[in-house]
C-alpha cells in the first residue's frame, strides 16, 4: 500500500472526489438496496487506508503468497527484432513489468488481497465475483481458499465453454462457477447476475469487483491496490538505469492493470502513456473499444465511456481475449481521456495474435491475449521512437490459460 | 392536485401495476395498458427496457429482453405514453427504468420529452439521492414527480436523504433483492411502513414479491398502494396476444381484494 499521498492542486493523482467522480465520470449509480452497503464500504476502506496494520498485511501477503516484487526485465531480443523492421536510428528499448509471473498467472491476485481483507474488516462471510477470462475469478478463489470463506464465481457461459482450464481451476479451488445465460453470455452478464445476487444478500457477502469500474469506492480501491504495479516499476526503473521511461503501454478492458501501472507516474510530466482497447474485427466492425467507439453512459455503477445504440441500450463487445470483451471501461480512464493526460489506442485480434506470437519466439514467453494487445501497439510505437528511448509495458498475465483459443485461430487442432 | 396524489386520495389504497413497454411488441403494448385500467389499476408504471436490468428478477429480464428483441425505441415508449394519455386523462402514468436509457440524450430532453407525453412520475432503479442532480432538478422543473425507493436496507439515518427531493409517493422496495421472487413477511412490511409513515406526509406504496389477491389485501391493509409487476409480465409473457383479457381479469381480482381489505380495516 502507498501512504497517503501529498497532493498539490494541480495533481493529476487527486481524483476521484469524496462522491467517487473523477471530473464528470465515475459516481455511484446503484440501486437503493446497495447504496447503504456501498457507503459502508467507503467507510470501511477510508479506515483501512488509515490503519498500519492493513497495509502490513497486504504487504506480507504480497510479498510472501503472491511473490511480490514482479521482475523488471528488459526484452533484449523483441527490442532487436523491431529495430530490424524500423527505420534507421529508430527501435526503443522494451521493457516489461512482469505481473504474468504473479501467483494464479495475473495482475488480478493483487486486487483480490486487498478486497478479501477489506472483506474480512467488515465482517462479511461470504464472497461473489463476476469474471470474463477466468482470471478475476481465479484470483478471487485463489483468495477465498486461502482464508477459508465460501466463493461463488459469475461467468458468462460462453466464457465458460472458451475458458474451460480457468474454471476447472478455480472448482479445483472450492469455488462455485455459476454460468450465466442472459444477455451474450459474457462479461458484462456476468456483472448483472453478481449485482443481483449481492442484492439479494447485503447482510453477508462482499462482492470483489475486478476491474477499477463500479460504484464507488471500487474504481478508487480497486486502484489503489493495483497501484503496486506502476510503483514497484517507477522504483525498478529508477534503481536499474536510473531514468524513467518515455512510455508506458498497457492493455485496457476495464483497465485495472493500465491504471495500476500508470497511476503512479501521472504526475511525472515526461512520462507518456498509451492504454490498448480491444478493437476485436476491426473499429468499424465489433470491437470492445469503448473509448475509440463509445460515448459517455452509466451502467454498473459509474458513469463511464460504454458501448451503446442513440437510444442507450448497450451493445455487444467483442474481442478474442475474454478478459477484454466488456462494453465499459473504468471512470479513471474516461477522465485521463478525456484530459488528455493518457492517449489511447487500440489493437485488433489478428495484431494481438501476431504480438502473441512474437513474444513467445523472441523472449520465451506466452503472455496472454489481454496483454498481446498491448505489445501488439508496442510493436508499432517503438518503430517510430529513438533507440534511446524507453518503453515499459505492463506483461499482465501469461498465456497458458488461452492456447486453445489461439489454437483454434490459427487453424491448429489440439 | 396532481393525477398521482388524486391516485392516493381515494378510499382505497392505490392498486399500483407495472407492465414493460413493447413486451412482446410496442403495437401489443397499449391494449395492456387499457386492460390495466379496465381491471382497476390506479397507477400505471410503464417500465422502458434495458439491455442490462440489473435490479430485476427472471421475469421481468425477459420482458426487457423480448422488447427490445421486437425492435422497441424509446420514441415508441413516449408515443405510447403520449396515446395512453389522450384514451386516459385520469390515470397517473409514471415511466420506471434504468438511468443509462433516460439521460444518454441529457435530463432535460428526457424530462420535456416526458412532460410532453403527459407522464406524471419517473422512478429510476439506479440514480440514488446522491447522484440527484443526473435527473432530478430537470424533472422537478418540468412538473413531473421523482419516485424514490426506499428498501428494508434503508437505515433510519439515511431515510431523510432519500425522502429529500422525493415526491408523489415512496416505493418501498419490501424485500431486499430482485423483482418477482419472494414476498416479505407482512410484520417487516407493517413495521417500515410505519417508519415511513412517520417521516413523511408522502403516500407510502409497497411492492416485490406481490402476486395474489391476498398478499395484495394484506398489504393494502397497512400501505397507501400496492405495486405488482412481475405476476403481470408473467401473464403477458404466458398470454402473448390474448394478454389484455388475462391481465384485466387479474387486476380486477386485485382490486377487488384491495377495496374489501381496507372495508374490513374500516369496519
Amino acid at each position: 500500500m502507498n501512504a497517503p499521498d501529498t497532493l498539490t492542486p494541480n495533481s493529476y493523482r487527486a481524483q476521484p472526489d469524496d462522491r467517487g467522480h473523477f471530473g464528470e465520470f465515475g459516481g455511484r449509480y446503484v440501486a437503493e438496496t446497495l447504496m447503504p452497503l456501498v457507503l459502508d464500504l467507503d467507510r470501511a476502506y477510508r479506515a483501512a487506508k488509515e490503519d498500519p496494520a492493513f497495509a502490513a498485511q497486504f504487504d506480507d501477503l504480497l510479498e510472501h503468497y503472491v511473490g511480490r516484487p514482479s521482475p523488471l526485465y528488459y526484452a533484449e531480443r523483441l527490442t532487436e527484432a523491431l529495430r530490424e523492421s524500423a527505420p534507421d536510428g529508430k527501435g526503443a528499448q522494451i521493457w516489461f513489468k512482469r505481473d504474468e509471473l504473479n501467483h494464479t498467472g495475473a495482475h488480478k491476485i493483487n486486487n483480490c488481497i486487498g478486497q478479501i481483507l477489506l472483506a474480512m474488516r467488515m465482517g462479511k462471510t461470504r464472497i461473489i465475483a463476476e469474471t470474463g477470462a477466468g482470471q478475476h475469478g481465479v484470483a478471487t478463489a485463489t483468495v477465498c481458499a486461502r482464508f477459508g470463506l465460501p466463493c461463488v464465481i459469475y461467468m458468462g457461459a460462453k466464457d465458460v465453454e472458451r475458458q474451460a482450464p480457468n474454471v476447472f481451476r478455480m472448482k479445483l479451488l472450492g469455488a462455485e462457477v455459476r454460468p450465466v445465460t442472459s444477455g451474450a453470455h459474457t462479461l458484462k452478464d456476468a456483472m448483472n447476475e453478481a449485482m443481483r445476487d449481492w442484492v439479494a444478500n447485503v447482510h453477508d457477502t462482499f462482492y470483489i469487483i475486478g476491474t477499477a469500474a463500479g460504484p464507488h469506492p471500487y474504481p478508487e480501491l480497486v486502484r489503489d491496490f493495483q497501484s503496486v504495479i506502476g510503483t514497484e516499476a517507477r522504483a525498478q526503473m529508477l534503481s536499474r538505469i536510473n531514468r524513467l521511461p518515455d512510455l508506458l503501454v498497457a492493455a485496457i478492458g476495464g483497465g485495472s492493470n493500465a491504471i495500476g501501472l500508470f497511476h503512479p507516474f501521472l504526475d511525472d510530466a515526461d512520462v507518456k502513456m498509451l492504454g490498448v482497447e480491444a478493437a476485436g474485427h476491426g473499429l468499424d466492425k465489433e470491437h470492445a473499444a469503448s473509448l475509440a467507439g463509445g460515448s459517455p453512459g452509466i451502467l454498473h455503477g459509474n458513469k463511464t465511456y460504454l458501448l451503446q445504440d442513440e437510444d442507450g441500450q448497450i451493445t455487444e463487445a467483442h474481442s478474442i481475449s475474454a478478459g477484454l470483451d466488456y462494453p465499459g471501461i473504468g471512470p479513471e480512464h474516461s477522465w485521463l481521456h478525456s484530459i488528455g493526460r493518457v492517449e489511447y489506442t487500440s489493437a485488433t485480434d489478428v495484431e494481438a495474435l501476431d504480438a502473441f506470437q512474437l513474444l513467445c519466439r523472441t523472449e520465451g514467453i506466452i503472455p496472454a491475449l489481454e496483454p498481446s494487445h498491448a505489445i501488439a501497439a508496442v510493436a508499432k510505437r517503438a518503430r517510430e521512437m529513438d533507440r534511446d528511448q524507453i518503453i515499459l509495458a505492463n506483461l499482465c498475465g501469461r498465456g497458458d490459460k488461452d492456447i486453445f483459443t489461439v489454437a483454434e485461430a490459427l487453424g491448429v487442432k489440439m | 392536485m396532481t393525477r398521482l396524489s388524486a391516485a392516493f386520495a381515494q378510499a382505497h389504497p392505490a392498486l399500483v401495476t407495472f407492465v414493460t413497454a413493447g413486451d412482446p411488441t410496442p403495437g401489443a403494448t397499449p391494449a395492456i395498458l387499457d386492460a390495466l385500467v379496465a381491471g382497476g389499476a390506479d397507477v400505471i408504471e410503464l417500465g422502458m427496457p434495458f439491455t442490462d436490468p440489473m435490479a430485476d428478477g427472471p421475469a421481468i429480464q425477459a420482458a426487457n429482453l423480448r422488447s427490445l428483441a421486437a425492435g422497441t425505441k424509446t420514441a415508441d415508449i413516449l408515443s405510447i405514453a403520449k396515446a395512453f394519455r389522450a384514451r386516459h386523462p385520469e390515470t397517473p402514468l409514471v415511466l420506471m427504468g434504468y438511468a443509462n436509457p433516460m439521460t444518454i440524450r441529457g435530463a432535460d430532453w428526457f424530462a420535456a420529452a416526458a412532460q410532453d407525453a403527459g407522464v406524471d412520475g419517473v422512478i429510476c432503479v439506479d440514480i440514488p439521492p446522491e447522484e440527484d442532480e443526473e435527473l432530478g432538478p430537470a424533472l422537478r422543473a418540468a412538473g413531473i414527480d421523482l419516485i424514490r425507493l426506499a428498501t428494508p436496507t434503508t437505515d433510519a439515518a439515511r431515510l431523510p436523504t432519500v425522502l429529500d427531493g422525493a415526491s408523489g409517493f415512496v416505493y418501498y422496495v419490501s424485500v431486499a433483492g430482485i423483482t418477482g421472487l419472494q414476498q416479505a413477511v407482512q410484520s417487516s412490511i407493517e413495521e417500515a411502513v410505519a417508519r415511513l409513515k412517520a417521516a413523511t406526509d408522502i403516500p407510502v406504496a409497497v411492492g416485490f414479491g406481490i402476486r395474489t389477491p391476498d398478499q395484495a389485501a394484506a398489504v393494502a391493509k397497512v400501505a397507501d398502494g400496492v405495486v405488482v409487476g412481475s405476476a403481470i409480465v408473467d401473464l403477458v409473457a404466458q398470454h402473448g396476444a390474448d394478454a389484455p383479457e388475462a391481465v384485466r381479469a387479474y387486476i380486477q381480482s386485485l382490486a377487488s381484494a384491495i377495496r374489501a381489505a381496507r372495508m374490513e380495516e374500516v369496519a
